[in-house]
């Protein structure tokens, strides 16, 4: 009861009409910001933070916790229609995404990404509401073992993602994780793979870099080899009817949405995880539990709603250990949290209980966020849907600017925009020879979180691997992860069973 | 495409070994008491790389892939020379940057694509190879408050700095 | 109409930036022509940002400064990108960097960047952070000897969490050792704020957090300080003894500066000095200093670089005591 009182007083909070109009403009500008390659929620909650001095600190955060809620409705466009993820939260979104809006079902493929984030952040900010204080426990119990488990719980779930060629799908895991060790060994803090000692290696690849080149350059250059340069990417229509139409065909994917939102919410409690994981392995989960997992990849529309309920729900999720532990579970967070001290805020176990205007002055207008993220999003699906329909020939050029200014915006060095370049131009010339690409990119971001958890659990158990399967949470997730391991070789047996007892059956 | 996927396996085994050599300039062996060192994550896994290559070399062998088996050209000669133009400008406009900045180099790429490889009227090449760098100064150094490199016409840009800021 | 009273507006606006452009000439004093790059030594989220996007915000909110300064982090290999892109910028005027004690560690600890942080133009020092020994309040330890008994019973199982590979937290980590005969494991995580919670969550015995990233659990009541390493006790923590108390002078501070490329001209040094004065004296950040339990007072130019002289020697001592480098 006393949840629902602070919840009504937060409202109050949150439909001030200034604190309303800062909603409403965040999640434009968050909108606008996310669909743009390159871009996220991070720029925009870093630009706007010295801006919202002029406001008050519960006024501030709810700016720029609707510019974060807006860029992540927005990380879907891009990956949508362009194909290029704008975050790394909105590669799984691709997979399917990107083969609706090619067979010319991009505005089916928007509105199923904007419910499904839709409902992936709403069902998590009740649950936030509801759980918040015992569920920051839950962050607290996860260390390095459990971290690392969860990891290959994420791994074992890419499984399912590669080509049919095993050396293939193996080799672009291998090159990824490879790549995503460029740069500093944490545990002995010395530099590594900086190749021909240029000092641009030292921050490592970001993944922005590889999937912009891959997805951005390669894309286009596989696109103009085989149109030749003239015809339109898509023959996109929109029309009230047809959005009206995609809205209702959604119903048959509530299975999926509310497995993603809850895959998503739980893992992006966890600091370090976050949404990127969380999207990957909602993705996995669908394709297996669907009864057509051939269709995935292919445009299925569970394959968007799966990774956008999830990654929505795992950035609300993410919220908690940054409210109650202080941890960032990502870069946004990490400047949200920055905001928060620079307004005099302690972020701790304290915050729900010194500061309670503020924190359900915040849960309120994630609410209030959500919704107007869906309502601007759904206005905006015909405009986004009319770039579709320019020329190739002027598309092409826009996009390859894009990338070149999106892949120098992280870092702000001229180094990541060839080395971008390298990676477009090598990466179309794999993809021809059926390497798969996904694999490499996800390995790229999940690479660091595994390696430094796995090398942080040895320290702490004296190079023991046991310590994984002694700790009750690790050892349960580690089961479930081997499992997904063997799910493949599981199945080759049992249909080689079942073939061969046909086959005696045939005799 | 046959010869292609050979090339492609060779170049990324030998990339592998120089990987492995490069991984070894850190500890790769399991260290006492603490786990594997600073360079056997990346080393291990460069070793999973070769493997894989060599076993896609044996595949190509046996013409199990189907790059394998076929006889077409990798890139036939029309799109060849396309997808070529279109690589040049692009490490053209990237090289470009550092000598006459984004603003420079992004109308002239547009010029290059627009009117000669699209094709468009004067018109529309020139609005777009115009306004496109106003848009992105607007949305990126101003509002998004992020600088592009500018090269030798930086200094052209102190006075719209003076305006905006 | 419309359009000739808005061609109006804008040459009165173009005017009046001509007018000021030219008093600005007539003043002689320097000012920034575009947009400041603000290099950020760590990656967003640490203590080295949060002060940097504090410093940011002030100068922006009283406008200290006629042009913006932009955050960049560059934060790989423990701030070796940061000073070696620094040290390519020589004679900039328009780079600053907001730096901390990898300023001195990391080129001691490769040579190969060719780096010596002597030659960065001083700008400010705006504080210096504290560190104090802290448990986890079930442990049951209240002082130092306990601390000492505990770490001894459990010998080399004892987890110290701690930043980074011979970052502060090891270097305070190897002294402990070293002066209590204790064999702590030093296990670096990714920031404070992890380190912090490692210790709340029990995944480690003991850390040494600034108080700025352990406060919450502290005010919480779950991590317990045991001893600073200041010279004096701090305002905050009036209980907690100093090592210096506990018979070992040893005083260990972490620099908040800021530091220009080499070779930044006379008049833009003392422009930005200028600037950081103002930050310095604002309510804001005084506010801030006093919250986080932070000390040092505001110095700039030759005594800033006597005090570098003297924190690297220091540093060149401490690393070779722990083997990180060789005499």
């Amino acid at each position: 009861m006393e949840i629902i009182q602070h919840l009504l007083d937060g409202f109050l909070v949150a439909l001030q009409p200034m604190n309303l109009f800062l909603v409403i403009a965040g999640c434009a500008v968050g909108l606008f910001i996310g669909a743009m390659p390159g871009l996220g929620s991070v720029n925009g909650v870093a630009i706007l933070l010295p801006v919202t001095f002029i406001v008050p600190p519960t006024s501030a955060i709810i700016f720029l916790a609707a510019i974060y809620y807006g860029a992540m409705y927005g990380g879907a466009i891009s990956s949508i229609m362009l194909g290029i993820p704008g975050a790394s939260t909105a590669v799984a979104t691709t997979f399917d995404g990107r083969p609706l809006a090619l067979k010319g079902m991009a505005d089916k493929a928007l509105v199923a990404a904007a419910v499904a984030s839709f409902a992936g952040g709403t069902i998590s900010i009740i649950l936030f509401t509801a759980f918040a204080p015992p569920l920051a426990k839950v962050a607290l119990a996860f260390g390095s073992p459990e971290e690392f488990a969860l990891m290959m719980l994420a791994f074992g779930t890419f499984v399912g993602l590669g080509g049919d060629d095993i050396p293939k799908t193996l080799f672009s895991i291998c090159i990824g994780l490879v790549m995503s060790a460029v740069g500093l060994d944490i545990i002995s803090g010395r530099p590594r793979l900086i190749f021909g000692d240029i000092p641009g290696f030292f921050h490592g690849i970001n993944f922005l870099v590889l999937a912009i080149g891959i997805y951005g350059i390669g894309e286009i250059l596989w696109t103009i080899e085989s149109s030749r340069g003239g015809v339109q990417v898509s023959q996109a229509v929109v029309s009230v009817k047809r959005i009206l139409a995609a809205l209702r065909e959604l119903v048959k994917s509530t299975k999926t949405i509310l497995m993603g939102s809850f895959v998503g919410f739980f893992v992006g409690l966890l600091p370090a995880a976050g949404a990127t994981p969380a999207s990957i392995m909602s993705y996995g989960f669908a394709k297996t539990m669907s009864s057509k997992p051939g269709s995935f990849g292919k445009g299925n529309i569970d394959g968007v709603t799966a990774p956008e309920s999830a990654n929505n729900a795992a950035s609300t999720g993410s919220m908690l250990p940054m409210l109650t532990l202080g941890i960032p579970g990502s870069p946004t967070t990490a400047i949200l949290l920055g905001g928060m001290v620079i307004w005099g805020l302690e972020p701790g176990p304290r915050l729900f209980v010194d500061q309670t205007e503020f924190v359900w002055g915040l849960i309120a207008s994630l609410y209030v966020a959500n919704f107007f993220a869906i309502v601007l999003n759904i206005a905006f699906i015909p405009l986004f849907v009319w770039v579709l329909k320019l020329p190739f020939t002027i598309l092409a050029p826009i996009i390859f600017v894009l990338c070149v200014v999106g892949g120098y915006a992280p870092t702000q060095d001229m180094h990541d925009v060839w080395l971008m370049l390298l990676f477009g131009v090598v990466g179309y010339f794999m993809r021809k020879l059926d390497y798969p690409m996904a694999p490499m990119v996800l390995a790229i971001v999940l690479g660091p979180l595994a390696e430094l958890s796995l090398r942080q659990s040895l320290l702490q158990s004296h190079g023991s691997v046991l310590v994984f399967f002694e700790r009750p949470i690790s050892g349960v997730i580690m089961v479930f992860a081997v499992l997904l391991f063997l799910t493949p070789v599981i199945r080759a047996a049992m249909r080689s069973i079942t073939a061969r007892r046909a086959g005696s059956a045939g005799e | 495409m046959r010869r292609a996927e050979l090339i492609m396996a060779i170049v990324m085994a030998i990339f592998s070994a120089y990987l492995m050599s490069k991984s070894a300039e850190l500890p790769i062996g399991w260290v006492k008491g603490s786990g594997p060192g600073g360079g056997a994550f990346p080393f291990w896994l460069s070793l999973g790389m070769l493997i894989c290559s060599l076993w896609i070399i044996v595949r190509w062998f046996m013409r199990a892939t189907p790059q394998s088996r076929s006889s077409h050209p990798f890139l036939e000669s029309h799109a060849l020379a396309l997808v070529f133009m279109v690589i040049a400008a692009l490490v053209a406009m990237v090289g470009s940057i550092h000598f006459i900045g984004v603003y420079g180099a992004v109308p002239l790429f547009f010029i290059f694509y627009m009117r000669f490889l699209g094709r468009h009227s004067w018109t529309s090449t020139l609005t777009l190879a115009l306004s496109t760098p106003v848009v992105t100064f607007l949305f990126f150094e101003i509002l998004l408050h992020i600088t592009l490199p500018k090269g030798a016409t930086e200094e052209l840009f102190y006075p719209l700095f003076d305006f905006f800021m | 109409m419309k359009i000739t009273h808005k061609a109006e507006k804008l040459c009165f606006v173009l005017f009046a930036a001509a007018v000021a452009f030219a008093t600005n000439v007539v003043a002689a004093d320097w000012q920034p022509k575009k947009p400041v790059e603000f290099v950020i030594m760590a990656g967003p989220g640490g203590g080295a940002d949060k002060m940097a996007r504090l410093m940011q915000t002030v100068i922006e909110k009283h406008n200290f400064s006629s042009k913006p300064l932009i955050p960049v982090n560059k934060s790989g290999g423990s701030g070796a990108e940061a000073l070696v892109y620094l040290n390519g910028k020589s004679g900039d005027d328009h780079t600053v960097m907001v730096t901390l004690n990898s300023f001195y560690t990391t080129p001691l600890r490769q040579p190969a960047l060719n780096i010596d942080p002597l030659k960065f133009t001083p700008i400010a020092r705006m504080a210096e952070d504290t560190f104090l020994l802290w448990v986890h309040k079930d442990s049951g330890i209240k002082n130092m000897e306990e601390f000492v008994a505990a770490a001894k019973a459990k010998g080399n199982d004892w987890v110290m969490a701690g930043t980074g590979k011979a970052q502060e937290d090891e270097l305070l980590t190897s002294f402990l050792n070293a002066t209590y005969g204790l064999s702590i494991r030093y296990i670096p995580f990714k920031g404070g704020g992890d380190v912090a919670k490692q210790l709340a969550g029990k995944h480690a015995d003991s850390t040494v957090n600034n108080p700025s990233e352990a406060l919450g659990f502290y005010q919480n009541g779950d991590v317990v300080p045991i001893a600073a390493f200041t010279a004096k006790r701090l305002d905050m923590f009036p209980d907690v003894p100093t090592m210096a108390e506990l018979g070992h002078p040893n005083a260990y501070y972490m620099q908040r500066s800021v530091v220009g490329p080499p070779g930044m001209s006379d008049d833009a040094v003392a422009y930005y000095r200028d600037v950081f004065t103002k930050v310095y004296n604002s309510e804001e950040w005084q506010g801030y200093k006093k919250t986080k339990s932070l000390l040092g007072d505001f110095i700039s130019g030759d005594d800033l670089h006597a005090y570098w002289t003297d924190a690297l020697a220091n540093h060149k001592k401490l690393l070779t005591e722990i083997g990180e480098i060789k005499q």
